[in-house]
């Protein structure tokens, strides 16, 4: 493979893992501070991606559909945990996943009502849309490491709030013992209420900006979902700290299994079963630890 | 009358009735009531899983849907597979698929066990929509059922529906009878020892791993029995069928009859496909097609019968019966 490809494919690797991580960071912190399982969390990446496409296209600028799109995300995830969640607490898990796969179904469905079962597309924004060229034919497009950028930035802000914050404090508190904060005189409820909104608005932020590089599409949400768990399961659910290096893993591997070719005994491997490679990487890392490579021992 | 003759006997007097059905009902009825039965024998399989060894398995369709697509290969184009090979074979496949899958996951507990059981079955289920195996994204047609010839003596035709009832029925009444059986028994015992503490049954001396893995072989292959039975109804196999919203359905039929009995997930399943045909026979009101978005009241439905129904429709059942002898504490 030429150096370019190859820096080009790594890029790409690293800004799909990085993608990944916002998405998957958000299942992840629900898990571990509140003890759900939300099986809808993909249907928010694509919630966010549809809320790029019509406020974009409502607003007349992508730079203004941005923070529309993350205050009415806020939104939606109070209401939800207000209407539904909260009463999931001390429900088993069994119970959290069907829930939450009922939510799916209305979602998709509410989808299908507001907007249609059409593939859409968000144009790249005019200031991003210039592309870095590395050889006399291949280039790399700025607007890709716009993304990587902004999802570095995220990570490091939630870095920030949950480590150095008092309402981070309060957050790593609740994930310990609710009992305990709740006698402290802290609202437990209304920080649950937070951190549930602050997920569902990081996996609809993760599907704004991937809208412009990747269509706009009816069950966009479920292959997200797929991916996020397979990044917990290696990563460790609740660690978010395993969900960086299991996404960036996961969007390495599956970027380059479908660039390279590979062959035994006559029969093509990759990249003809490439969509199976993340897949057999959970499988290895199963075997070798089960609780993920930064879960508690189970 | 013990709890378990009486539901024997309602056992006995629902199937004496089903056989009867191919004389009184439509062609239509006929094959609803035979997709009824083959998703209580899905349903059944999971029951296994789910309500007697705890084991919440979000993948059930991976092997429902391997059975199926075996069949669909072993099919000759416009030519018919023989059932006395392609029934235990494609049985085998779901079988031997549920053991390469338990292995991996059977040692993960809780979430990890539900994320790890859909992700292999979502992986399935692309490997036969994103490749050229069998039809791709379509499917396939079976063109031709399967002949179940012994020499020049065919006991039933797959082509005649009313045959295929029958045959669906007896399947259905000897899963049933095998999984009673299973459950009485000293290994069915073990599960249900697991399912209420692990630690303690592997304290006691059980490898409780063998044993959660022969039990997710078991269901695999039952499941397998229910995806061979759709293929030959349908006719065709698509890679819906070990989809998730299958393996979701599945789950919500177990919960919705009354997961840890046999009967539960029979009733769930006739309620969910109910409810299915219900909610897409809607009419238009006010030029909003209510039918064509059959999808949201099932999502709907979901939501609430999972926060208000926890027990099931039998536990409902349970609770009235109660009620109405006066002893609500009961």
């Amino acid at each position: 493979m030429e150096l370019a490809t190859f820096l080009i494919q790594l890029l790409n690797g690293v800004q799909y893992g990085l993608l990944l991580f916002l998405v998957s960071s958000g299942l992840t912190l629900v898990f571990g501070i509140m003890g759900i399982i939300n099986i809808a969390h993909g249907s928010f990446y694509m919630i966010g991606a549809y809320l790029a496409w019509s406020l974009t296209g409502a607003l007349g600028s992508f730079w203004l559909a941005l923070p529309a799109g993350i205050v009415l995300s806020v939104v939606i995830g109070m209401l939800l945990e207000w209407l539904v969640i909260r009463f999931l607490y001390h429900r088993d898990h069994l119970y959290q996943v069907l829930l939450t796969y009922g939510l799916i179904l209305v979602f998709e469905e509410l989808r299908s009502v507001l907007w249609g079962d059409d593939v859409r597309g968000v144009n790249i924004p005019r200031v991003l849309s210039a592309s870095i060229p590395l050889t006399d034919t291949q280039s790399y497009p700025v607007y890709r490491l716009w993304i990587s950028a902004v999802c570095l930035a995220v990570a490091g802000l939630m870095y920030w709030v949950i480590q150095k914050t008092r309402l981070g404090m309060m957050i790593r508190a609740g994930a310990s013992n609710r009992e305990m904060v709740q006698s402290l005189g802290i609202n437990i409820q209304v920080v649950y209420r937070v951190v549930f909104a602050a997920g569902l608005a990081l996996a609809a932020f993760a599907g704004m900006i991937a809208a412009p590089v990747s269509a706009v599409f009816p069950g966009m949400g479920s292959q997200v979902l797929i991916v996020c768990f397979v990044v917990v399961v290696i990563g460790g659910m609740g660690s978010v700290k395993g969900a960086l290096i299991a996404s960036l893993l996961i969007g390495l591997v599956d970027t380059f299994g479908k660039v390279v070719t590979l062959e035994v005994g006559g029969f093509k491997v990759l990249p003809e079963l490439s969509s199976m490679t993340v897949y057999v990487l959970m499988a290895a890392i199963l075997l070798w630890r089960p609780e993920g490579l930064f879960g508690k021992k189970l | 009358m013990s709890p378990s003759r009486a539901n024997t006997l309602v056992i006995v007097v629902a199937v004496l009735a089903l056989s009867a059905m191919p004389f009184l009902a439509e062609k239509f009825y006929v094959q609803f009531i035979a997709k009824i039965l083959i998703m209580g024998i899905l349903a059944m399989s999971l029951d296994l899983l789910l309500g007697y060894t705890g084991l919440v398995s979000f993948g059930h369709a991976a092997f429902y849907g391997a059975a199926a697509y075996t069949l669909a290969i072993l099919t000759p184009q416009y030519q018919a597979a023989n059932f006395w090979t392609s029934f235990p074979i494609a049985i085998g496949v779901s079988a031997l698929l549920a053991l390469v899958i338990g292995f991996l996951v059977v040692r993960t507990h809780g979430i990890y066990f539900i994320m790890v059981t859909l992700a292999f079955a979502q992986m399935l289920f692309f490997l036969f929509h994103d490749t050229k195996i069998a039809g791709g994204n379509d499917g396939i047609y079976i063109d031709v059922r399967p002949v179940a010839k012994i020499g020049d003596w065919q006991p039933f035709n797959l082509d005649n529906f009313v045959h295929v009832f029958y045959v669906v029925l007896v399947f259905f009444v000897l899963v049933y009878v095998l999984l009673r059986v299973i459950l009485a028994s000293p290994f069915g015992r073990v599960l249900v020892g697991i399912k209420a503490n692990e630690a303690r049954m592997r304290s006691l001396g059980f490898p409780t791993f063998r044993y959660k893995l022969v039990a997710f072989v078991i269901a695999g292959a039952i499941a397998g029995i229910a995806g061979y039975l759709s293929s030959i109804q349908f006719g065709a196999v698509n890679p819906e069928m070990m989809g998730w919203h299958l393996s979701a359905a599945v789950m919500m039929m177990v919960i919705l009859g009354g997961m840890g009995t046999l009967t539960g997930p029979i009733i769930g399943a006739a309620a969910w496909m109910l409810l299915e045909l219900g909610f897409q026979g809607l009419p238009k009101i006010g030029g909003i097609d209510l039918g064509k978005h059959w999808q949201l009241w099932m999502g709907s439905f979901i939501v609430l019968a999972s926060l208000l129904l926890p027990n099931g429709l039998l536990g409902l059942g349970a609770t009235l019966l109660r009620r109405l002898r006066g002893n609500p504490d009961a």
